[in-house]
C-alpha cells in the first residue's frame, strides 16, 4: 500500500494490454517469485510455524516448483485460500499453482476449467467413532448424527454411501476442522467424516486418542494434486514434472541430502543422470536451466522424504504410506520415466 | 389523670427507645428474603440456579486456576496438567505476538504499530474530549493518518508526504475557486488533488528517507481489526453524514443516487462486499495488478458503515421539529450555514447512541475479514495457530482471549458515549 493506494484504479487500465499477453513461466520468473496457493491452515499440509514460515507437505510442492523454476525455494508469495476463494484466485491470476489438497474430480478438471498435474497424495473419506459406541464397520452408523465439512466433496460422498447402504443418518455441519473435533468430542455427534488423512490428524490431537476408533471402510476416492489454469501447458508442464522428479527422485534414491554429490560427480544410471542434468537436456525441454531438478529435490526434499517429515509415521499426525507408497513397494506413487 | 392509674394495672408513661427491627427483616437477611425467597416458586428458581451456578463455576474455576501458562506444544500442557482439568494458556503465552500481529509482521518492527496505537489516543483526544484537550492538538489529528501509515506500512517517508501535499493543493484550489460557487471549487480541489497525486506518483521516491517498508498482506492479528475499525469508522461519519444529507436533499438527481446507493448496501449482506472485494474485483483488474487488498476491504466496509450511519442520522435529523429548520432560514442562513450551524449540531447528538452502535457492530464485523484468508484476530485463530502441528485440538482458550480484547475495546467505546451524552446533555433534568 504505497503510492500506487492512490493511483491503483487510474493505472490498471494501461497495464492491462501489456501484462496479458506474457506466459506464466515468464510472468514468474519477471516478478521474481512464484505465486503459490495454499490452505489458510491444515495440520500437516500447510501451516505457518511460529516464526510465520509457511511448512507443510503441499507447502513443498511449492518450494520444490519455486526452486526448480527460479532457482530459490524462498522466493514464494504463499496466498492463503479457503475452500471458498481457491478456484477464483487461480482463475482470475492471483496465484500461479494452487497446492492445497484439492480432489481431483470430473467437474473441476473440465467445467472450472482448471488442469490438475498429478496426485500427490491419495486420500479417501472416512469415519471416527468413540470406541465406547461399539461400531466396528460403518455398515452399523444407520441413523446416526454425523459432522460434516459443509462446502466440500466429503458431503455428497457421505449422501451416495448412505443412500447405497440404504441407511438414514442426521448430518450436523460445522465449518472447520477444529470445529469440528470440538463438536465430536462434546459428543453432539456419534461420528465425525472427513478424509482419512484429517481424521488421523484429529485424532492424534485427542487427550486420549485410544478411545477413538477409526473405522476400515474408506467410502470415496480423494485423489489430491496440485492444479494449474487452462491455456498454458507449458506451465503446467513444469509443475507436472517438478512434481515427477519429487517421485522419481525417490524411487532411484536420490535424496536431499547427496543429490548434489550425485549431481556433481554423475552416476551410472542414465535415467538419473538425465533427471540430474548431467545428461540430455530435458531442463531445455520445458525451458528450464538443466539444474532444475536438483533443485527441486535440494528444496524440499524427496517425495518420501517429504511425506516423513510432515505428514509421516514419525510426526504427531502418523499416517502410514499405504496407497501413497511407491509403485515399487506396493502403492500407487509412479512417475512417468524421464526420457 | 389519677384514675388512668387507678383503672389499669400498669400504663407506660414515657416512649420506649427505639429498637432495631427484628432480625429476620433488616439487613442481608431481609434483602435475601425478598430477593429470593419471597414466594414458593421464587424460592425453587433461586435453589434451581443456584445450583446451575456452582455446576458452571465448579467447572470452570479449576479450568482457569489450574491453567498452563508455560510450554511449548499441546502435549506439553497434558503432560503439565498430568490428568487434571486445566486450560493450556501456554498457548497465548506462545503465539501473543502472533495474535496481535499477524504471522508475518516483522517481529524486529513491533514497535512501529504499536508507537501508532498509542499515537492514536493523542490523535482522538481533541476529538473526543474537546472541552478538556486544547484545540490546536486538531493539528496533530490531521496529520496521525500519514503518520500512522508511515509508522505501520513502513517505506519512504516520501510517499506519505506527498499524499498529505496532494490534500493541500486539493484545498489551495478549492479556496481560490469557492468563491464562484462551491461545486466549481469542490470539483476544481478534487481533480487538482488527483492530478498531484497521479503526477507524485511518477516520482522516484524509493528508498528516499525510508524505513522497512511491512506489505499489507504482512498484516494480521488484532492489529488488522483496529486498523479496518478505526479507519472505516472514521471514513464512514462523514460520507453518512453527506448520504443523509443527500436523501433529503430536494435535487432529485443527487437525492436519488443517495438513496439507491443506502438501499442497495443496506440490502447485501456485508460478507457478500468482501467476497466481492476478494474474488469478483480480481476478474475485473488485469492479471498482474495488485490493488491492496485492504484498501479495497476499507472501501467495502466503508460503503456498508457509511450506508448504516446515514440512516442513524437521517432519524436525527427527522427527529428535529420543522421550526429548527425554519428558524434557520429565517436567520437569512444559506444551506451550509443552517446546516452547519444549527441543524448537524443537534442531530448528531440525537444520533450518538445510533451512531456508536454501528460503530461498535462494525468493529466486531471486521472479524469477517477471516472468511476472505485475511489472517485478523480470528483468521489467525482458526488458520495458522490452530492448524499448527502444536496447538492443534487448543480452541476454548483462544476464543475466550479473542473474547478478552473485543470486549475490552467495545465496552471502551461504549462507556464513552455514554459519558458523552451526558456531557452534551442541555436539558434539565
Amino acid at each position: 500500500m504505497r503510492k500506487t493506494v492512490f493511483l491503483g484504479t487510474v493505472a490498471v487500465a494501461g497495464m492491462a494490454a501489456g501484462m496479458a499477453a506474457a506466459t506464466t513461466l515468464e510472468d514468474v520468473k519477471a516478478r521474481g517469485s512464484l505465486n503459490c496457493g495454499v490452505n489458510t491452515g491444515l495440520v500437516g499440509f500447510a501451516s505457518p510455524n511460529a516464526n510465520g514460515e509457511w511448512e507443510g507437505f503441499d507447502v513443498g510442492v511449492c518450494r520444490a516448483v519455486a526452486a526448480a523454476v527460479l532457482g530459490d525455494p524462498t522466493a514464494i508469495q504463499f496466498v492463503p485460500t479457503t475452500g471458498k476463494t481457491r478456484f477464483t484466485a487461480l482463475a482470475s491470476g492471483e496465484i500461479d499453482v494452487l497446492a492445497r489438497n484439492t480432489t481431483w474430480t470430473f467437474s473441476r478438471d473440465t467445467d472450472l476449467k482448471f488442469e490438475f498435474v498429478g496426485i500427490n497424495y491419495y486420500d479417501g473419506q472416512g469415519f471416527m467413532v468413540p470406541k465406547e459406541l461399539g461400531v466396528t464397520s460403518a455398515k452399523e452408523l444407520g441413523g446416526a448424527t454425523i459432522c460434516i465439512q459443509t462446502g466440500t466433496t466429503t458431503e455428497l460422498n457421505l449422501a451416495d454411501y448412505f443412500r447405497k447402504n440404504n441407511m438414514d443418518y442426521e448430518p450436523v455441519p460445522i465449518e472447520t476442522d477444529n470445529e469440528a473435533q470440538q463438536q465430536y468430542l462434546a459428543g453432539a455427534c456419534d461420528a465425525y467424516t472427513t478424509d482419512a488423512s484429517g481424521l488421523a490428524a484429529v485424532r492424534a490431537t485427542f487427550e486420549n486418542p485410544s478411545d477413538h476408533v477409526i473405522l476400515p471402510e474408506i467410502v470415496s476416492k480423494e485423489p489430491l494434486g496440485p492444479l494449474v489454469r487452462h491455456g498454458d501447458s507449458e506451465w503446467g508442464d513444469i509443475v507436472r514434472w517438478t512434481l515427477n522428479a519429487l517421485v522419481a527422485a525417490e524411487e532411484l534414491n536420490i535424496s536431499s541430502a547427496n543429490v548434489k554429490e550425485l549431481a556433481e560427480a554423475g552416476t551410472d544410471n542414465p535415467e538419473m543422470n538425465r533427471l540430474l542434468g548431467t545428461e540430455g537436456n530435458l531442463g531445455e525441454m520445458i525451458g528450464l536451466e538443466s539444474d532444475w531438478a536438483v533443485n527441486a529435490i535440494a528444496a524440499a526434499g524427496n517425495y518420501g522424504e517429504l511425506f516423513e517429515k510432515n505428514i509421516g509415521e514419525n510426526t504427531p499426525i502418523g499416517l502410514a504410506r499405504g496407497l501413497n507408497a511407491q509403485w515399487t513397494e506396493g502403492g500407487l506413487i509412479y512417475s512417468p520415466p524421464f526420457r | 389523670m389519677s384514675d388512668t392509674h387507678a383503672q389499669f394495672a400498669f400504663v407506660r408513661s414515657k416512649m420506649l427507645p427505639e429498637a432495631p427491627p427484628p432480625a429476620s427483616e433488616r439487613g442481608a437477611a431481609k434483602w435475601v428474603r425478598q430477593n429470593f425467597f419471597s414466594s414458593t416458586i421464587n424460592t425453587v428458581m433461586t435453589i434451581f440456579v443456584f445450583v446451575v451456578v456452582i455446576q458452571i463455576a465448579l467447572t470452570v474455576v479449576p479450568w482457569l486456576a489450574n491453567g498452563v501458562w508455560s510450554g511449548s506444544s499441546l502435549s506439553d500442557c497434558r503432560e503439565a496438567l498430568a490428568g487434571e482439568t486445566g486450560a493450556c494458556f501456554a498457548v497465548l503465552s506462545e503465539r501473543w505476538n502472533q495474535l496481535l500481529f499477524g504471522f508475518q509482521y516483522p517481529s524486529e518492527l513491533y514497535w512501529r504499530p504499536l508507537a501508532a496505537f498509542l499515537l492514536l489516543f493523542v490523535a482522538i483526544a481533541p476529538v473526543l474530549f474537546q472541552k478538556y484537550v486544547p484545540s490546536k492538538m486538531l493539528i496533530f489529528t490531521a496529520l496521525y493518518p500519514f503518520i500512522a501509515f508511515f509508522l505501520i506500512w513502513g517505506g519512504s517517508l516520501l510517499t506519505p508526504v506527498l499524499a498529505l501535499a496532494g490534500f493541500v493543493v486539493g484545498y489551495f484550489v478549492y479556496t481560490k475557486l469557492v468563491a464562484q460557487s462551491f461545486a466549481l471549487g469542490f470539483f476544481g480541489g478534487l481533480f487538482a488533488a488527483l492530478a498531484f497525486w497521479i503526477l507524485s506518483g511518477y516520482l522516484p521516491v524509493e528508498g528516499i528517507l525510508a524505513i522497512e517498508p511491512v506489505e499489507s498482506r504482512e498484516i494480521g492479528g488484532f492489529m488488522l481489526n483496529l486498523i479496518l475499525g478505526t479507519v472505516c469508522v472514521s471514513l464512514s461519519i462523514p460520507f453518512g453524514i453527506a448520504l443523509a444529507l443527500g436523501r433529503q436533499s430536494s435535487m432529485p438527481i443527487i437525492k436519488w443516487i443517495c438513496v439507491v446507493f443506502i438501499e442497495f448496501i443496506r440490502g447485501v449482506p456485508l460478507i457478500t462486499l468482501l467476497f466481492v472485494a476478494n474474488v469478483v474485483l480480481a476478474y475485473f483488474l488485469p492479471p498482474g495488478t495488485n490493488f491492496d487488498l485492504i484498501l479495497r476491504v476499507i472501501i467495502m466496509i466503508t460503503m456498508f458503515a457509511s450506508a448504516y450511519i446515514a440512516e442513524v442520522i437521517r432519524g436525527g435529523l427527522a427527529a428535529l421539529p420543522r421550526g429548527q429548520y425554519e428558524a434557520a432560514n429565517s436567520l437569512g442562513l444559506d444551506y451550509a450555514q443552517s446546516m452547519r450551524l444549527i441543524i448537524l449540531p443537534q442531530a448528531l447528538k440525537i444520533s450518538i447512541p445510533g451512531i456508536v452502535n454501528v460503530a461498535v457492530g462494525l468493529f466486531k464485523d471486521t472479524t469477517l475479514v477471516s472468511v476472505i484468508s485475511m489472517f485478523d484476530l480470528v483468521g489467525m485463530i482458526r488458520g495458522p495457530i490452530s492448524s499448527s502441528q502444536e496447538w492443534n485440538g487448543v480452541y476454548w482458550e483462544l476464543f475466550l482471549a479473542a473474547g478478552l480484547l473485543f470486549f475490552v475495546t467495545c465496552y471502551g467505546i461504549s462507556q464513552y458515549s455514554q459519558w458523552l451524552e451526558r456531557e452534551l446533555r442541555t436539558d434539565h433534568r
